[in-house]
Formats: C-alpha cells, structure tokens, sequence
C-alpha cells in the first residue's frame, strides 16, 4: 500500500517501477548499440561518400591495385558468426543452470573472438597497402579498424564474464552479465556482417 | 511500446536475420549488380513492413481472463490519473460498491512523456501521480469505502495488466476526460481494455472544468 503517509516518511527518489519493461541494464546497453550504430554510420557515411563521388579510377573499386581479401575475411566472419552461437550456447545453458555449458560456450567465444582479431592483424600486415596512401585505403583500415577496436572491448567482457563463470558467479536467476555482455558481442556480430559485405564483397 | 529486442536471444535472432538478409543481397548482387539492389529494396521494404505490422500486432486485443477473487469480495479496479478526484467517479465507485463487500484499488498511471520515459526520469510523473491518488484515496475512504491505491506503469493497458496480476478484480473502472479532451480514448484505451480483459467495464467521464467553474 501506497499512501500519503508513507510517501511522506520516505526518502530520496520513488522506489524504481520496471513494470514489465526492458529493465534499465539492458536499456543502458540498447542506448550504448544505438550510439555505437551511429559511429559506425558516420564512417560507413565516409566510406559510401568516398565510394560514390571518387570517379578517378573510371568508376573501378577498389581502385587499380588494390586487393580485398574478401576469402581470408570470409572465413574470419564465419569464426566470429560461430562465435555468435557459442555465446547464445552460453547464455542458453545458464539458464537451464547448466554451468559446464555456460563456461565452455564463454571460452569458446574467447577463443574464437581473439581468433578472428589474430587473422585481421595478420592480414593487415599482408595487405600491402597503409591508411596514408588513398582515401580507399582509410576508410578500409577506418572500418575494419574500428570494428576490431569494439572486437577488442567484447574480448575484454567476455574475459571478465568467463573469469566470474569459472569464480562461481551466476545462476539461472542471476546471469545478467551474461545477458548483457552476450548482446555487445552479438551486436559486434552483426555490425561485421554489414563491414564485410559492404566493404569486402560489393 | 515494447522494444523487439529484449534479451541475448533475441540478439542472436537477430544475427541470423542479418546474415539471411545480407546472403540473399550478395547472392542477388553477384548474379547481377540491379538484381541485388532489387532484392536490397525489396527486403528492406518487407522487414519495415513486418516491424510495423508487428508493432499493429502488438497492440492488438488479447483476452486474459482473471483469477476468480474470494467469493466474499468484491474486487474493484479503478484506473485514473488526472480526473482520479472527479466527482463523477466517486459516484460511480459507490454506487458500484453498494450493498457488497468492495474492496477498491486505484491505480493512477504515472503519465510522461516517451523521451522521459525512455531516459527512465520517471520521479516527477510518478510525484505528480502520487499526490494525486493520495487526494483521491482520502476522499474515498471518507466516502466510507476501503480503497487503497498504487502508482502504475505510464501505459494505462499495461498499468491495468499489472494490477489485474496482483490484485484480481471483479470489475473495471476506466476514468477519462471527455471525448476531445482525453488523450485515453484518443488512444482507444477504453476500446482496447473492454477486449483485452475479461471484466466488466465501466467508463466514466470525468469533466473537470465543470467541476473547476
């Protein structure tokens, strides 16, 4: 019961009504995506610009001399969509209170994220070309560059996930960290998705 | 509105729907550079149909029927924000309440604006509703009936699921502005409670500049 007197004799701001809304972790982290989208927008912005008005190669692109690795890139999206199911795998199994399941789908994650990150800087190395030498080349390491920034911070969730996976933390009731963190690596997913088709393969 | 998108697993639904939708571009893409533009168009267009027609979805009527509440009561859900201490509805709460064993609940929706609502600044509306429904209960329980009251969620439809949840009532009451005046019936709020909930429905109109001059 709510009443007059209570209200009253109360403290501080209203006590915090969900109702049965998205509760406000989850919507902090929608709000960060919803920036996020909008940083990758301002560079996929750059890159479309760049693309669309750059007539100097006669409308060829990528410009003469340059090569995408679209087949190395290729397999390295298929490690990190697989990387999207061992996460869901990990949320999954936590919530039927299956730790085992949770604690191998986080540390297959891991290992697959920091594979696809290794592969990129590999293959940075063997591109032959910098950011310095065509706008081309800056808006691909601007893109690609910027999505393995965020593959690095989803790295370091997912390690602080799996290190409280392994400490005991949560349970079928309580598994917000894996909730959470599971939406930034899928939305680090998806925003690949869209780099490699747009900036490898059209 | 409820967002699309409220768990990990419906994070992960969603890579697989971009990944369907970004094959079937480059398929069409690489067949002919017009056909993956075509086949762009045509399923950005379907998925903005689909999310609209969802969110029409959504919003239409599902009954949910309510618990049976003890046979000695009568449960009375009474849902009101601005016109809560209109004349109006005491009247018809009593007259409701008549002769039986009421027990009445106010649930005052804590109204705010959509950007409020989303940043979660919900303290002034919720303040505001309060006061409101403290003004309210005093005048009912002086009236003689057992009323308590609680602040609901900003979304009348969803404040009255909420309190059907809890407390389980025999009956509805809807309390709005009159017609023109009522951003409640704007929204068919009243139509939409009358299909969505198995309870009887009274609505009252409630006008409060007549009871201001």
């Amino acid at each position: 019961m709510t009443t007059a007197a209570e209200a009253h004799d109360h403290h501080g701001p209203p006590p915090i009504h969900y109702s049965s809304r998205v509760t406000p972790a989850v919507l902090g982290m929608f709000l960060f995506i919803g920036s996020e989208i909008m940083l990758f927008g301002s560079f996929f912005t750059v890159y479309f610009f760049d693309r669309i008005v750059n007539h100097s190669f006669g409308g060829q692109w990528p410009p003469p001399g340059y090569h995408r690795p679209a087949f190395v890139a290729g397999v390295n999206t298929l490690i990190l969509i697989t990387s999207s199911f061992t996460m869901h795998w990990a949320d999954s199994s936590i919530k039927k209170g299956n730790r085992a399941g949770m604690q191998a789908g986080l540390m297959l994650t891991v290992l697959l994220g920091l594979t696809f990150l290794l592969t990129q800087v590999v293959e940075y190395h063997r591109l032959g070309f910098n950011t310095s030498n065509t706008s081309f080349a800056a808006t691909f390491f601007g893109l690609t560059g910027l999505h393995a920034c965020h593959v690095f911070v989803g790295l370091a969730i997912l390690a602080v996930m799996t290190t409280r996976a392994f400490r005991g933390h949560f349970s079928p009731e309580h598994h917000h960290g894996i909730e959470i963190g599971g939406i930034y690596w899928h939305f680090v997913d998806v925003m690949w998705i869209v780099v490699y088709v747009t900036v490898y393969l059209l | 509105m409820k967002s699309p998108v409220r768990s990990e697993a419906d994070a992960f639904r969603f890579v697989l729907m971009t990944i369907g939708y970004f094959a079937l571009i480059v398929i069409g893409y690489f067949i002919d550079h017009w056909l993956g533009l075509a086949v762009f168009v045509v399923l950005t267009a379907g998925v903005a149909w689909f999310v609209l027609g969802r969110r029409g979805e959504q919003e239409k009527p599902v009954r949910q029927a309510p618990a049976p509440s003890p046979p000695e009561q009568h449960r009375i859900l009474v849902v009101a924000n601005e016109t809560v201490g209109g004349g109006e509805l005491l009247g018809t709460i009593r007259g409701r309440a008549e002769g039986r064993n009421a027990v009445v609940l106010v649930v005052c929706p804590a109204l705010n604006s959509p950007l409020r609502h989303w940043a979660s600044d919900e303290d002034d509306a919720r303040t505001a509703a309060q006061e409101r429904l403290d003004r309210s209960l005093e005048g009912m329980r002086a009236a003689g009936l057992e009323a308590d009251g609680e602040i609901g969620d900003g979304d009348p439809i969803q404040a009255i699921e909420d309190a059907i949840r809890t407390f389980r009532p025999d009956e509805l009451v809807v309390s709005t502005h009159p017609e023109g005046r009522s951003h409640w019936l704007e929204r068919g709020v009243v139509d939409k409670a009358r299909e969505r909930f198995a309870l009887p429905l009274t609505h009252v109109v409630v006008d409060l500049d007549v009871h201001r001059s």
